[in-house]
Formats: C-alpha cells, structure tokens, sequence
C-alpha cells in the first residue's frame, strides 16, 4: 500500500503538519489527486492537480495546453478566407459566433461594409448559436451534478437550432458561412443557380418562428425538471459564490460576469451587429453563484429567442454580399474587435503588413479568462462542489488552448 | 433585469422533485424523436456539406480549388493535350486532360471554400454522408468515386421570396 | 416428506440463483430500455431480434471477453477478493424472501434481523474494492460507501423496526402473514383489504426505507460512492472484465433483493387477497415479483430524474431528518399497538 507514500509529500505540508496539534500516528499528509486531462467532467482535456484533504480541496493548480491547435501560428499563413474556416473551431459548440468578430475585423480594415440584410442573417445565426451552447451547458451541468435527463431533453431540442444553422449554412457546427463584405453568396448547388446569388431556403423564417416557440418552451421544461429541484438547489445555491469585484479582476464575462451582477454585454456596448433595433432584456444574477449562472443562462436562451422573433419579422430585403474585389488584399493596418460570445468576450486583433494574408491575429477568448478564477474559486471547496462550480463556468477546451 | 425573484422558493420541499418526476413521466410515453439508424435514416437538408462531387467534364485543370484549400487535401495532376481542329485547316488547340482528381476526406474539413472558387462549376456539394471506411487510406477517393457522388447531388432548394 | 438434506439445498441454491440472475438481467433491460425513453430514445433495439431484449446478455459477453486486469499498485488478493464479498452479500439476502407460503428456502425466525445484517455485507466488499484498487478515486470512493453505510443503516432498521412491532415477529414469512390477516374495518366492505396494510399504516416506515435502500444500493440521488462526474467511477474504477460483470449484476441484484424486502416487509409480498394459501404457492412469486418490479421501475425512475446529493448533505438528511423521523415512528407505532 503505497497510497500515501511519505517521500512525496510536499515540504510545505509536511510544515504544516509539523506545526498541527495532532498526535504523530495520527497525521494525516495531504494527497495529491490528479483530475483529468481524461476525467468525464473537465470537458476535454483540462488537467487540474489538487492537494485534497479528504475531500477538501487545499490548492488547485490547473495545467492547459493539452488542446492547443496554434490557431493564432496557422493564420498566419492562410489567407482571410481561409481564416474564417479555422476560427469557427475555437468554440466548436458555437461555431458562427467566433465567425463574426473576425470577419467585422477585416471589414474594418478594409472598409467594406456589409448589406443589411446580411446584417441580420449573421444576427439570427450568432443568436441561434448562442441557444445552441447555451443548451449544451443546460444539458452538461445537471449532467455533472448526477442528472442524466436534461443531457438528452437540451440537446433534443438543440438539435432543431442546428437544423436551422445547417439548412442555410451547409454545416451544423462549422458553418463557414460569413465572408467579408456580408455572408456566403453561394454554395454548391446545381450549375445554373451558381451564379445567381443564394439566400435563405425558403421555409427558413417560418421554420424559425416555430422552432423558437419550441425553445421556449423547453425553458420552461428545464425549469420544471432542473431548476426547479430541491437536490439541484441543494447543489448550487450560495455553492462558488464570485462576488463582482473578484469577476472583474479576473477578467471573467459572459453570463458569469453577469450572474455576479456585473451589467456588461458587448451586444449592448458594441454596435457590430443590428442589435439596438432589438428589445431584449440583460438578464442580471444577484448572488454570483452557481445557480445564478445556470439560470442566468437559462434566461438568456429566452432573451436570444426574442431576439431572433423580432428579426425574422424585421428581416430587410436586399443583397447578401457587399462589392468585394475578387482577390482580396487588406491594406496596412490593425484593429482589435470584439463580440460578445456565448461564452463572453471574444476578440481579434488582427494585423494587416497589406496582401492577402494577416501579419498576426491575436485572438482572446472568453473561456480562457474564465477558466482563469479556477485556482481562486475552488481552494477550499469539497470535491463535489469542484466539479459543480467548473461545470458553472461552462468554458470549452477548444477555447481555452485555441 | 435582475434575476432576484426567480430565487429558489424551498417552502414546499418535496414540489419541485414531483415535478421532475412528472415530466420525465410524461417523456416516458411520447414518441422517442430518434431514429433507428441504418434502418430508419433522416434525410440531411440539401445544402447540407456531406460530400464533394466532380464533373471532370467541366474541371480545367486550374488548380484554383487545390491553392485554396486551407489543408491543402486535394490532389490534382493533369496535362496538355491537343485537339485536332473542329473543321479542315483549323488552328490545332490544346486543351488540358485530368489525370488524377483525389481528395482526402481523412484531411478535408468540409469548409466549402473548393467549390465556392471553383469558376467551371465542376465541384458540387451532395448531402450525401455514409463513406465511412474501417481503412484511413479508403477515405482518399479517386477521380471515379468522385464522379459517382454526382449523382447524389440535389436540386437546390427554393429561396426564400 | 423429508426431501434428502442434498437435494434440498440444491434445489434451494437453484431457486435463489433462478430468481435474481434473470431477476438482475431484466432489471438492467428494464433500466435501459426505461432511460431511452424517459430521454426520447429509443434504446437497445437489435441485439437479439425483437426489441433487444438480449443486450445485457450481450453487454456480459461483451465484458467477458475484455482483460482481467490488476493493477500493479493493487493489493491483489483484496482486490480480486472484493465482487465476491459483494455478490455473496446481496445473494444472502434471498435465502429468507418467501416467494410463497412453503416457498421459501429458510424461514427463520430472526429473518428481519439476519436480513439487516447480511445487506451490509456488500458494503464491506465496496469498501476492499476501493481500498485494495491502488487509485485514489477508488479509495475516496470506497470510504464514501462506508461513511453512507454508517449514515444509512440506522435508519434502515429503525424503519423496520416499526414494521416488526406492528406484526409481532421478526420472520419475514410472519410478517407477510400478518398482513395477510389484517382486516381494515369489519364493516367495510371486502375489497379495502387489497389495500396492503402497512403502506398506509407505515407509510413514513416505508418512505424511510425507500430512501435508506437507495442509499444502500448506492443509487442517484445517493450514488456518490461512485460518482462518475467527480469520481470517475468511484471504486469500480480499475475493474474490468468478469470482475466488473459481478459487480454489475450485484447492483442490480441488490436492487432485486432490496425490493423483494421492501414488498415482503410492506407491500404484503407473495399475498394476494381472496387466493387460497394453496394457489399461492404457485402465484406467489409472480405476485411478489410483480411488486418488485414495481418497486424496481421506481427506483429506475428516480435515477434517471434527480442529480446526485454532497456527501455531507446525505450525512445531515439521514442524521438530521431520517433517524428523528424514523425513531417517532416507532415511538407512535408502539404506543398505537398497545393502546389499541
């Protein structure tokens, strides 16, 4: 039994210890438990290495970098267009959203501005994306506290957000369907319909005002089944409790920014997307724990679905794609732009020495910051609740090594 | 809007649990919304990325798809051949022959940027899905297969008005 | 007729093992077919023609095959020892479930007594399989089945201690007797006696039990011993193979027995009123897996809606609210039975 093997315990606990009032036989050395890269509730391939204490948790150190993909090194040598397709896969469970702020980067330097239809067609998708990761957290967090039903019921109605995203995109998650200067103006169909433009299918808008009505409604299903429950209560509430001050510091946004009552949203702030001609609501936590940030979210898939009522109704008539030379060369310059993600804050500076290819894109993702509270918020928590409050978080692996 | 009055409410403690129950319950005896794979497929939505299709009859051989491909997984090789004049004492034209066509679907990402460039209409996008091999090096389909996945590609859908 | 002492027990053996082995694998079917549909899937469909009615079958020849494996940390005897130790435990239990008058394989007097202490056998082989694994999720694990088992079996008994004052013995064939004769009022009419006595008269003993048997059995809401989100697989984490199998069917052989007592202690068991003790012997046990089945399905449903509890918190609701609760019901058991 070498299960606390004394040559490896660390020297600052074993000071610790010297200085603990407990009889010599009955010392207990701390353990070291090694939590992940392959751990079902580290959402890929986070590495956390914890000194517990039974099941407190003492120190938290987490290691990333088991994903890292080198996207800011790859875009350095493809061209904008070639870009855009990678960068979708930053946050694989909301692909179009990490399309736009790139792409409104290059507009920016380039000085193309996009039609407004296409203007709106990227608002539904980014609002559409949103509910799909959104109901990816619904279904992975009670998931995490033992409830395997939600999983199925969220992704079950996930699915009709996708079907929409790939009706008119082509791609479920990776839908590559922004271009500077508006979005896709054509995909692979029949020869004749190549050169006219495309648009949507038609269907889509209507499909769309059912599928939100669809939306809403398992929002109120997962109330009745997740937040509602006692046990779900039991588990999160005042559990991970991030008040204001300590979110900012450590540059969290997004819904956990919000769930500490922190009002930012980039879709207010930020005018890069038609959002001001939108009525829709900031939904606010108060306490900053882990049920605030789970219904926080919760709300904010029936704010995204008023949204997107209100611009299937609005939806303007027009081209989809601005006049842009065939070969697109982005004069000198740089410019950081910045949306708001389901996740929360993603930007990109991007770089233009001038031709067709970026100097350098540096991209900051939401998840990264967020998973940056983790040594902080989990010292001192029991086992169970580490999992419940890394759950809360809701960061992407994909996007925190990028 | 701050989320305050939709703090929990644990005055009746067993409630919310009977809820949960309930609808689970309830989802017990609706009909389940999968499908029994390969005997029951869904049908992808024409526009749907599944697969790339060629007409070599209208490829030129310009390698514009291959240059622009972000994992450079199609491989192209052709070369020149001359015609003989359409009509007596024509000008002799060269016209340039596929030679091979693959791409690697172990490679390709399905961003669509080959057929968006193409400028002959010779690349279609088929909703077509089921190619999956036991062997990576089956997932390099030649210029033949390529050619059979045409006629899996649907007419484009209706646009909306 | 004095059957010959061998021949006896061989055909008690076959009994025992006849009923929880199939009981086990229906059960499994159950929760995978019950689960699919509780989440709008449809579950295991092929295996086995019609329905998959042979995927567990499947699953187990499927989990023969893999390798057995130690790990090098393991203390092996231990660990290879432990499915055994929980296997025996939850068979144990079947020796004394009346399946019907005579169908019993030993009706003992102290059967209740003998009951409760078998079923923490299993426990005892969580915790060598936690300890003996040489993984630290499988020690947390196996030390989080023990505390459970100190939180949880006070208020198991203390259940049934209610039960067995209301009855007057402790042999299981005499409680379901009891209930047999119970009779709700003399004036009503004939049919109120379907009703079984105990679920209404010992309707908190019966909560009480549920929710301690859940905790026994390591079911959500209870399951942290295992704990897949946090613990990955709690003590079951290094075993593969036949060993897995084992403790596999034991989990839900223990759901068999566990529900086989709560029928027999306050669903009435193998009784089914206006049937001859005669008919029962053959109808028992449909009658008494009828209600275990029941019981099953409920604990299949429970699992598949609630999240898991904090180990502290299943400590302070069996401490704080099941044993109170528990001990005032025999307090007003007790003083009903002899006032009365």
């Amino acid at each position: 039994m070498t299960q606390l093997d004394e040559a490896r315990i660390d020297p600052r606990t074993a000071m610790h210890l010297s200085e603990a009032a407990v009889s010599v036989e009955l010392e207990t050395p701390d353990m070291t438990l090694n939590i992940g890269p392959q751990h079902p509730s580290t959402h890929g391939v986070l590495r956390l290495v914890a000194r517990v204490d039974g099941e407190r948790v003492e120190e938290v150190e987490p290691v990333i970098g088991y994903m890292h993909r080198g996207y800011e090194k790859l875009a350095e040598v493809r061209t904008y267009a070639q870009t855009i397709a990678l960068v979708n896969r930053i946050d694989w469970v909301s692909g179009f959203a990490n399309e736009i702020p790139f792409v409104v980067a290059v507009e920016r330097l380039t000085g193309i501005e996009p039609p407004d239809r296409a203007q709106y067609i990227r608002l539904i998708l980014t609002e559409m994306a949103r509910i799909a990761s959104h109901l990816v957290f619904m279904s992975s967090y009670p998931l995490e506290l033992g409830a395997a039903t939600p999983l199925m019921h969220a992704l079950r109605e996930r699915e009709r957000v996708l079907e929409l995203i790939e009706s008119v995109t082509g791609g479920r998650f990776h839908p590559n369907f922004n271009r500077v200067g508006g979005v896709k103006p054509v995909y692979g169909g029949g020869s004749s319909t190549k050169k006219q433009s495309q648009d949507l299918p038609a269907g889509f808008l209507q499909g769309t005002r059912d599928a939100m009505e669809k939306i809403m409604a398992i929002t109120d299903d997962l109330d009745q089944l997740v937040t509602g429950n006692e046990l779900i209560q039991a588990r999160t509430v005042g559990v991970g409790v991030i008040p204001a001050d300590r979110a900012l510091e450590y540059g969290l946004s997004g819904p956990n920014l919000r769930a500490s009552g922190v009002n930012f949203d980039l879709r207010k702030h930020e005018h890069i997307l038609p959002y001001a001609n939108f009525d829709f609501e900031i939904p606010l936590g108060s306490n900053g724990d882990c049920y605030d940030r789970y219904v926080v979210r919760n709300e904010e898939i029936r704010q995204s679905a008023r949204i997107i009522q209100q611009a299937v109704d609005g939806i303007p008539a027009g081209p989809l794609q601005a006049k842009v030379p065939r070969i697109l060369k982005v004069p000198v310059g740089e410019t950081y732009v910045r949306a708001e993600n389901p996740k929360g804050e993603m930007g990109y500076h991007v770089i233009s020495q001038g031709g067709r290819i970026p100097y350098r894109v540096k991209i900051r993702s939401a998840s990264f910051s967020n998973l940056s509270i983790l040594p902080w918020i989990l010292e001192g928590q029991l086992i169970p609740d580490l999992v419940a409050i890394m759950g809360s978080l809701d960061f992407v692996l994909g996007d925190v090594d990028r | 809007m701050t989320m305050t009055n939709r703090r929990p409410n644990i005055s009746i403690p067993v409630k919310g649990l009977m809820r949960g129950l309930a609808l689970t319950l309830k989802t017990l005896f609706t009909k389940p919304v999968t499908v029994n794979y390969p005997l029951v497929k869904e049908v992808p939505v024409p526009r749907a990325r599944g697969v790339i299709a060629l007409d070599p009859e209208a490829c030129t051989v310009c390698m514009l798809c291959a240059r622009e491909c972000p994992d450079w997984c199609i491989y192209i090789e052709g070369h020149k051949e001359e015609v003989p004049p359409a009509k007596e004492g024509g000008r002799v034209r060269t016209r340039a022959t596929l030679d091979r066509f693959d791409i690697d679907y172990a490679l390709c990402m399905y961003c669509g940027i080959c057929v968006e460039v193409c400028p002959f209409d010779a690349l279609f996008w088929s909703p077509d899905y089921e190619y999956s091999e036991y062997d990576i090096s089956e997932m390099l389909h030649d210029q033949n297969r390529l050619t059979d996945w045409l006629k899996t590609v649907p007419e484009p859908p209706p646009l909306e008005t | 007729m004095e059957l010959n002492f061998w021949l006896a027990l061989l055909l008690k053996v076959a009994l025992i093992l006849g009923v929880m082995l199939p009981g086990a694998l229906v059960i499994i079917f159950g929760e995978l077919k019950i689960s699919a549909h509780m989440q709008s899937r449809i579950g295991p469909y092929f295996a086995g023609g019609r329905f998959g009615w042979a995927q567990p079958l499947a699953d187990g020849l499927k989990f023969m095959q893999k390798e057995d494996l130690v790990p090098a940390q393991a203390d092996a005897t231990v660990y290879k020892l432990a499915p055994y130790v929980v296997m025996m435990g939850t068979l144990a239990t079947f020796v004394i479930i009346p399946f019907g008058p005579d169908l019993v394989a030993e009706n003992l007097d102290l059967g209740v007594f003998y009951l409760l202490a078998v079923s923490s056998l299993s426990t005892l082989g969580v915790l060598m399989a936690g300890w003996s694994s040489g993984n630290k999720y499988s020690l947390i694990g196996g030390l989080r089945a023990a505390a459970q088992l100190i939180a949880y079996e006070l208020p198991l008994v203390l259940a049934v201690v209610g039960v067995a004052i209301m009855a007057g013995t402790l042999s299981l064939n005499g409680i379901v007797e009891a209930q047999a004769e119970w009779r709700w009022f003399d004036v009503a009419p004939e049919w109120i006696n379907i009703i079984p006595p105990y679920l209404i008269l010992q309707g908190a003993g019966f909560a009480i039990f549920v929710t301690a048997s859940l905790a026994e059995l390591s079911r959500i809401p209870f399951d942290m011993p295992i704990a897949e989100s946090e613990l990955t697989m709690g003590y079951l984490t290094e075993y593969s193979g036949l060993r897995f199998t084992m403790f596999f069917l034991g989990e839900y052989a223990g759901m068999v027995a566990m529900s086989a007592v709560a029928a027999t202690l306050f669903l009435g068991g193998y009784w089914l009123p206006f049937v001859s003790e005669d008919a029962l012997n053959f109808l028992g046990p449909v009658v008494l897996l009828t209600k275990v089945g029941l019981l099953a399905f409920v604990f299949i449903w429970f699992r598949w809606t609630f999240p898991r509890l904090r180990e502290d918190q299943l400590q302070s609701l069996a401490w704080k609210w099941l044993i109170p609760a528990a001990l005032v019901n025999i307090v007003v058991t007790a003083t009903v039975k002899v006032l009365v």
